[in-house]
């Protein structure tokens, strides 16, 4: 009986799929989205699935509109998420910073395709790796996760929900093409089991309360509009009470704060998976559809005696520094493989604090990076 | 004994951020006024705008309140309305907010008939920046952008709502403020999308550019343009272009999209699993 049970439970899914039965699993009950390739699959779900389990689904005028009202579901107690694609990517970012400067949880799913404006629809790319570290204005923080398998997929955008919850954050999950149509066996798990994390609420009477001011861990407990907390949201620098401040020392231990809540969490937000590392001398640090290449190199120059590993990386920001660093200190070279023009290296070398070599291999025909290409590098440095 | 409007304003933000003169605080008293008369739970009635003057009124009233994005304040609400069908939504917007940078909104807003009230500010003017022609001033006005008249045509947001979908439209001016009070009360008090546009004054940008530096001088100007819907009907093409025409312009039931919404749940529930 069990058995059976869990044979049901495997499935073979897409990646945009496998999103969405992340999303709700996670506990979801609110999309608004604009169609966009190669994300419109995770809408699509979204329109079937929500409706039946009591949750909305709308479909908005534009990307500007559905970030919006994603922002005001989770105001009014909803987890609320959108998907887009490079080009609605970079329409979202204006009210992405409101939801970041209001501290409002909520997911947005970038599935990439090569850039910048329209650019290959629809062809995988990760060329949009520093757009979701900075496209808004302004100091800010953000937490970003990018999956490289399908069920990867299903398990990040869980997590990015409840770090989403947990931080008073949004959170974007950084698929690209690939990732998103590719379809690949997943075993989903049973609702009881997966964890979930929900917004801290105030402990607090309504007029006591106030809304940004922040627990010792940083974030602040959020209540829902409706349920007898009023207080105002503004996309002005704001004090604990959440209205508009001019006071330097406000607007700085606010700007701070918000920042740090996500730095000094890392060590809970920074997701990765090292292969072949304990003895390597070249170190690939890769994410999404290229560290599948990446782990596959890996495998074929291990065939041939290199001593060759890899580090996989799921959460892209708050970038793992202190992991990458720790890594130059072990090899003597680092290789870092991406479908765009070396975004991701940069932060590498940052890390690195010249401790070791640094290469970038980039690409940006459209085309993925293959595991032959890549050992193809390997053997041309070991030759060097 | 304290006036109405003062168990609903947040004290510790006043004085506020309008320049003497301004229309906006006649309105947010015609707002009060018309919320008090509803006997509405504060709790439960969420307040939202964009940006620009107008937009700073939701910091001033003690609602649950947001004010969001320049133009967004419709789709914010309507996250809001879609998540918790029992809040009681107002948008309340400038004319440059409402028809410019959030045209694409409002006529969808309306569209959807979604059950929300949109208040529209209309100063003709961008006041905050400074005094710029919106899309809401009239042709042959002045403005720092239209130094040699506004060559543009301005929109007519009464039949922009009614051709996009809205239940219930109407205009007021902040001269004719008691029913302007009436109107903004049975808007809020109206299923579906409700419109109503306060033609108001801004004699510190509007004013400066058009030979009415005071808001006196706004006032009258507003009142000797304005007229009912009746006696507008028998006016010449051309004096109807001169004249502001108030009242109420659209009164209809159809569902709005929450009702609708919750068919589809029913829907989803039978036809889906």
């Amino acid at each position: 009986m069990n058995n059976l049970k869990k044979k049901n439970n495997i499935k073979l899914l897409q990646g945009n799929e496998a999103c969405v039965k992340g999303a709700i699993l996670a506990g979801v009950r609110f999309f608004a989205g604009y169609p966009i390739t190669p994300s419109s699959e995770i809408a699509e779900g979204m329109a079937r699935l929500l409706p039946q389990i009591r949750g909305k689904f709308l479909q908005m005028e534009d990307e500007i509109s559905s970030m919006a009202a994603v922002i005001g579901a989770s105001i009014a107690g909803l987890k609320s998420m959108t998907a887009t694609s490079g080009p609605g990517f970079s329409l979202k970012q204006e009210n992405l910073g409101f939801a970041i400067i209001n501290e409002i949880p909520c997911v947005i799913v970038n599935a990439q395709r090569g850039g910048p404006s329209t650019g290959l629809p629809t062809k995988p790319s990760q060329g949009d790796m520093m757009q979701a570290r900075w496209g808004t204005h302004g100091d800010h923080s953000i937490i970003a996760l990018a999956p490289s398998t399908v069920k990867e997929v299903l398990a990040l955008t869980i997590k990015a929900v409840n770090f989403s919850e947990k931080y008073r954050t949004p959170v974007i999950l950084l698929l690209d093409e690939v990732i998103a149509h590719m379809r690949e066996k997943v075993e989903i798990p049973p609702s009881e089991e997966v964890e979930i994390i929900n917004r801290k609420k105030p402990s607090v009477p309504p007029d006591e309360y106030l809304p940004f001011k922040p627990d010792q861990d940083g974030v602040p407990p959020m209540a829902n509009f409706g349920e007898g907390y009023r207080y105002h949201i503004t996309g002005l620098v704001h004090n604990h009470e959440g209205l508009p401040t001019s006071n330097p020392q406000e607007i700085d231990s606010f700007i701070r704060r918000i920042n740090n809540k996500i730095q000094e969490n890392v060590k809970d937000i920074i997701i990765y998976e090292k292969y072949f590392l304990d003895d390597a001398r070249i170190g690939l640090i890769a994410y999404g559809s290229v560290a599948r290449a990446a782990e596959r190199a890996v495998k074929l120059a291990r065939e041939k005696g290199l001593k060759v590993g890899l580090l996989k990386l799921l959460t892209i920001w708050p970038f793992p520094s202190e992991e990458v660093n720790r890594l130059s200190q072990e090899v003597d070279l680092i290789i870092v493989p991406e479908m765009n023009l070396g975004q991701m290296v940069l932060e590498v070398e940052r890390s690195v604090r010249g401790n070791c070599e640094v290469l970038s291999y980039s690409r940006v025909d459209g085309e993925l990076i293959n595991p032959i290409e890549i050992l193809g590098k390997i053997q041309e440095e070991i030759k060097k | 004994m304290k006036a109405v409007i003062n168990n609903y304003i947040r004290e510790e933000m006043f004085p506020n951020i309008w320049c003497p003169g301004c229309g906006n605080g006649i309105v947010l008293g015609a707002i009060i006024r018309a919320i008090d008369g509803l006997k509405w739970d504060k709790n439960k009635i969420a307040m939202i705008s964009g940006i620009g003057c107008s937009s700073r009124i939701t910091g001033y009233v003690d609602f649950c309140t947001m004010n969001t994005t320049h133009g967004r304040a419709l789709p914010f609400a309507t996250g809001i309305k879609m998540a918790n069908p029992n809040m009681k939504v107002v948008a309340v917007m400038g004319d440059g907010d409402c028809s410019a940078i959030g045209g694409n909104h409002f006529i969808h807003a309306a569209r959807r008939n979604i059950d929300l009230t949109a208040i529209i500010i209309n100063n003709m003017i961008y006041g905050m920046t400074g005094g710029q022609h919106s899309p809401l001033t009239p042709t042959d006005k002045f403005s720092t952008t239209a130094p040699y008249g506004n060559i543009g045509q301005s929109f007519d947001l009464v039949k922009l709502a009614i051709a996009a979908g809205a239940s219930y439209v109407a205009r007021g001016t902040v001269y004719h403020v008691r029913q302007s009070t009436s109107l903004i009360k049975k808007a809020l008090n109206k299923k579906g999308f409700s419109v109503v546009e306060i033609i108001s004054d801004c004699p510190v940008s509007y004013g400066k550019m058009n030979k009415m530096r005071t808001a006196v001088e706004m006032l009258k100007w507003i009142k000797d343009r304005t007229v009912s819907k009746k006696t507008w009907e028998n006016l010449s093409p051309k004096e109807k272009k001169e004249k502001f025409v108030i009242g109420e312009f659209l009164d209809i039931d159809r569902p709005d999209y929450t009702e609708l919404y919750s068919e589809v749940m029913e829907r989803a529930k039978k036809m889906g699993g």
